[in-house]
């Protein structure tokens, strides 16, 4: 298979603030990818550095092979939906999607004037005056419709309703299937996506602190609750994500149990459970940095 | 789908029970990869993954084209499987609930004989 993106040593700086430090990592053809972190941790700036709406400290970039920077043959086959797309002040709905089949080589107006209906999206009004929602729908329908070769959808779904996000799942997960491409989505909301998701890179403070398979994840960690004494003595020299005591009763969050290890957990009276993948990342992401301490 | 195991055992556990319930007779044809991912909604690559792991064991086989049937012997085999388990699976978590609640041996085999009995 093919590299879509390969990233090496990616940098970006906004003074001494590196939104983006030393991240590294490729995306083979095909798929749909999650891009999951807190607010601020880096997603949108990568997917930036990605499509070169920004440019990198240090570090390089190959989409397609090339560099996308100014490149157009590379960018014609990337689609990329922000969250706080800006539009000029007199564009309607109907000027977004009319743009989008100019530029978008494999641009379905067909599919797009369905998802219009779908979404009830408004073509009628500047989108400047449009809700969240209905900007997003609009953002939607163009990171769908556009079917570019690769797919980066920021928080692509901010102010919709439940109804509305579970339509665009189901969609997503459809229009993959009859059209395969390379999808990179970024989200917080891990639980609603995570089964959608083949791959999931998780970026903290700038870092790729994951990079797996989303079906390796599930299952990979394992909380366990017992007498204090007990988890205490299982849990030495594993590998401990979090933990917190009641009473005599403690609960450890463990990386890496095999089938014997939950076994020789069950024996030793502890009552194990799976963690989500939304838990997982939330365990690895939410520990308080030196910063927010300070 | 439960969010702390593996989707793709998930999905293979699925066709197994349906198999093992009847509803997927032996040579009948399973549900294509795109049907299930949009059935369960989860990503299609998963769903392969979980079908795979069935033709694998042998208990699903493809026709290049055609798509996915359930193998011949794959009831019964799977009915043998679930049963050498049963004991580690259910049995094992019964006694120790049993223990920790003060029920001695003789007290759960009449609720499990009356159980069976209904």
């Amino acid at each position: 298979m093919n590299a879509v993106v390969e990233v090496a040593g990616l940098t970006k700086k906004y003074g001494a603030v590196r939104a983006v430090d030393d991240v590294t990592f490729s995306l083979e053809e095909g798929g749909i990818h999650g891009l999951l972190g807190r607010n601020g941790a880096g997603k949108t700036t990568l997917m930036s550095l990605l499509t070169a709406q920004e440019f990198a400290t240090a570090g390089d970039i190959r989409v397609f092979g090339e560099s996308p920077v100014e490149n157009a043959s590379v960018l014609g086959r990337v689609c990329f939906i922000k969250e706080s797309q800006v539009y000029p002040d007199a564009f309607k709905g109907k000027h977004v999607l009319r743009s989008a089949a100019w530029f978008f080589p494999h641009w379905d107006g067909d599919y797009a004037a369905k998802l219009v209906e779908l979404f009830n999206a408004p073509l009628d009004r500047p989108m400047k005056k449009l809700s969240r929602g209905q900007r997003s729908a609009i953002g939607v329908i163009v990171g769908l419709a556009s079917r570019a070769e690769l797919t980066f959808l920021d928080e692509p779904y901010a102010g919709l309703d439940a109804v509305a996000r579970r339509r665009f799942y189901d969609e997503l997960l459809a229009d993959y299937t009859e059209h395969p491409r390379t999808i990179v989505l970024s989200t917080h909301l891990i639980d609603e996506a995570a089964d959608l998701l083949e791959r999931v890179l998780v970026i903290h403070e700038g870092k790729l602190v994951m990079d797996a398979d989303a079906d390796e994840l599930r299952g990979s960690v394992t909380t366990l609750v017992g007498r204090a004494s007990d988890v205490e003595s299982f849990a030495a020299g594993r590998d401990v994500l979090d933990r917190s005591t009641i009473g005599g009763i403690a609960s450890v969050t463990i990386a890496g149990l095999n089938d014997n290890d939950k076994a020789a957990a069950a024996s030793a009276g502890l009552e194990a459970s799976s963690v989500s993948l939304q838990d997982l990342i939330v365990r690895r992401t939410g520990a308080i940095s030196e910063g927010e301490a300070a | 789908m439960d969010e702390g195991r593996p989707i793709f055992i998930q999905v293979a556990e699925n066709l197994e029970s349906q198999i093992l319930a009847g509803d997927l007779p032996e040579g009948a044809q399973v549900p294509s990869i795109n049907e299930l991912a949009a059935f369960l909604r989860i990503n299609p690559a998963t769903a392969l993954k979980g079908v795979n792991l069935l033709v694998d064991q042998g208990t699903l086989f493809k026709r290049r084209g055609i798509g996915m049937f359930v193998a011949e012997g794959a009831h019964d085999r799977l009915m043998a499987e679930r049963r050498s388990e049963f004991s580690q699976s259910h049995v094992a978590p019964l006694v120790q609930q049993a223990r920790s609640l003060g029920l001695t041996a003789q007290e759960v085999q009449t609720m499990i004989s009356k159980e069976m009995e209904k």
